[in-house]
């Protein structure tokens, strides 16, 4: 099956059925995720609130918590060994951090919890309940690329794109980490858990090194 | 995924009340998440111990450095006392995983970490550590990666970890607390060898936990060195790896500690090296001599004898880079 890429209604996803909206309706259907739309700007800006509290029990077996998920309040039900990456794709929405290997080997999955970088398939969704966690949608600011986005974009440091969001949430880490090493050595050493199997890292890195000029307001 | 009761007591008692032989303890999660997946680990119930403090970094007042069980890798590997006073527990550190694995991984978890073998982690094969008593797929099978010092008949899978490598030469206890109370292990202690019963790994009784790992206090005057050989430059476990404490007196070896990871079942401490070359002068020829000594014992399988002349080298060029380290030190004092 093939489908017809129209760049013109792809712009508002909230204003066309998109692929990747009509997957995560699907997708979002069935499970016990808080019933907060988390696509498109106009539902981005009503998530920012508070959800109210819900009326009904989880299920038997599953615990409701809340999560701090790019500013927005979460309310998720989970069992207790699910780990965030799938809470995140699965509970939330939030489909753009990947799950590579599912097992700590490729970085596919890389979030921030509380600035640092960790391993999402790995992490216990329970126990970041007092954290602050940040995605790949979690990076843009009124619309606009983080300096990083913008530098892979500009560098084409991927190609088919899978590991990509890992790549960058790496890259932002270790951009605002003041005790990482700035040569291109650190940081290939400091990415090493994000693996490209298209091999971009070339490119990878001149958009980390580029990104870091913009972040200091060099270029 | 396999499923678990979780608990997440905020007391070192209730965490102790709540665990039991079939069950385990989490901190980072990095090795025991990857391991439920996989079906290697069944644990009934999860403890999570995130709740209890267990994260400071002491200096004690007879100068020894206690670890808290939940210190993260990447945070003992940046703190500015084992900068300082433990260079070679940081290098290690920072040899090991990524940046991602070692902000989630724990002390304690880390000195818990399980082997690599492939046969252990993979549930359609025989392993007595895995499974005691079905046999071990290693010694017949692929084991280029596997150890050829502290082996049995019954296993040879390599411990992974590279922080156990420099806390085995540093020297140290492990700090357990139980239902009947506290005690103390030495480092080199803690971890079993497998000989008949690869499934028993450490020296901790089912009612304990580790709270602290306790460093011995620093060697004044040392140079230390931790060398990484491995198949790739970076996030790959180590083919074989070496730290190196020495002091000299002028040319003359006055102290050493030598322990190799990649290599062994167990963290290893080159204990016969280290007695041949006290008062020996830091000389490669010396080096070279300890290095076969550390090896003497070793039992090569049929796809893994280069470890026996890597891990030689290893001791070489650490111990080469200590003396350099100290006599550039020297030199310019």
């Amino acid at each position: 099956m093939t489908e017809h890429f129209d760049p013109g209604t792809q712009q508002d996803e909230t204003a066309s059925t998109s692929r990747r909206h009509f997957l995560k309706t699907v997708g979002a259907s069935g499970v016990a995720a808080a019933s907060v739309p988390l696509w498109g700007p106009a539902a981005q800006a009503r998530a920012a609130d508070d959800p109210p509290p819900r009326s009904d029990a989880p299920r038997q077996g599953l615990s409701r918590i809340r999560l701090n998920i790019n500013g927005h309040l979460h309310t998720v039900d989970i069992a207790p060994q699910m780990v965030l990456l799938d809470v995140l794709r699965n509970e939330s929405g939030l489909t753009g951090t990947k799950k590579g290997c599912d097992h700590g080997q490729c970085g596919a999955c890389t979030v921030l919890v509380n600035g640092q970088a960790i391993n999402s398939c790995l992490s216990l969704a329970i126990s970041h309940q007092t954290d602050e966690i940040t995605t790949i949608e979690g990076l843009e600011h009124n619309g606009e690329l983080h300096p990083v986005q913008a530098a892979f974009w500009e560098h084409d440091a991927f190609q088919c794109g899978y590991c990509t969001s890992g790549q960058i949430m790496s890259a932002v880490a270790l951009l605002n980490d003041k005790q990482m090493g700035e040569s291109d050595a650190a940081v290939r050493e400091a990415m090493s858990g994000n693996i490209c199997r298209c091999g971009a890292y070339r490119n990878i890195l001149a958009a980390v090194q580029d990104a870091r000029q913009v972040m200091k307001g060099g270029a | 995924m396999r499923t678990f009761e979780l608990t997440r007591p905020t007391a070192i008692g209730d965490a102790l009340e709540h665990h039991g032989a079939r069950d385990a303890f989490i901190g980072g999660g990095t090795n025991l998440i990857d391991l439920v997946k996989l079906g290697v680990m069944r644990p009934e119930q999860v403890v999570d111990i995130n709740g209890l403090g267990l994260d400071d970094i002491e200096t004690l007042d007879d100068g020894r450095v206690s670890i808290g069980a939940r210190v993260s890798n990447a945070d003992l590997a940046r703190d500015d006392r084992i900068m300082r006073d433990y260079p070679v527990l940081s290098q290690a550190l920072l040899s090991g995983a990524s940046t991602s694995l070692r902000n989630m991984a724990t002390t304690a978890g880390n000195v818990m970490q399980r082997t690599r073998c492939p046969y252990f982690r993979d549930t359609a094969m025989p392993c007595n550590k895995r499974s005691p008593g079905s046999g071990c797929s290693a010694l017949t099978g692929i084991n280029r990666n596997h150890a050829v010092l502290g082996g049995s008949e019954a296993c040879i899978a390599v411990h992974p970890s590279d922080m156990c490598v420099a806390m085995a030469a540093i020297g140290g206890t492990v700090v357990l607390e139980g239902r009947k109370g506290q005690r103390e292990v030495p480092f080199a202690d803690f971890h079993l060898l497998p000989e008949r019963h690869p499934e028993k790994e450490h020296d901790l009784h089912d009612d304990e936990m580790i709270t602290h790992v306790i460093l011995d206090a620093p060697q004044a005057g040392a140079a230390s060195n931790y060398l990484k050989l491995r198949d790739r430059a970076s996030y790959e476990f180590a083919l074989a790896s070496c730290a190196a404490i020495l002091t000299l007196d002028g040319d003359t070896v006055s102290s050493v500690r030598l322990a190799l990871g990649g290599v062994a079942t167990k963290p290893w401490r080159a204990l016969d090296a280290e007695a041949a070359l006290v008062g020996m002068e830091a000389t490669t020829d010396s080096f070279e001599h300890a290095a076969v000594l550390a090896f003497q014992g070793a039992v090569p399988q049929s796809g893994n004898a280069f470890k026996v002349t890597l891990g030689q080298q290893a001791i070489v060029r650490s111990l080469r880079d200590a003396a350099r380290a100290l006599k550039a030190q020297g030199d310019r004092s």
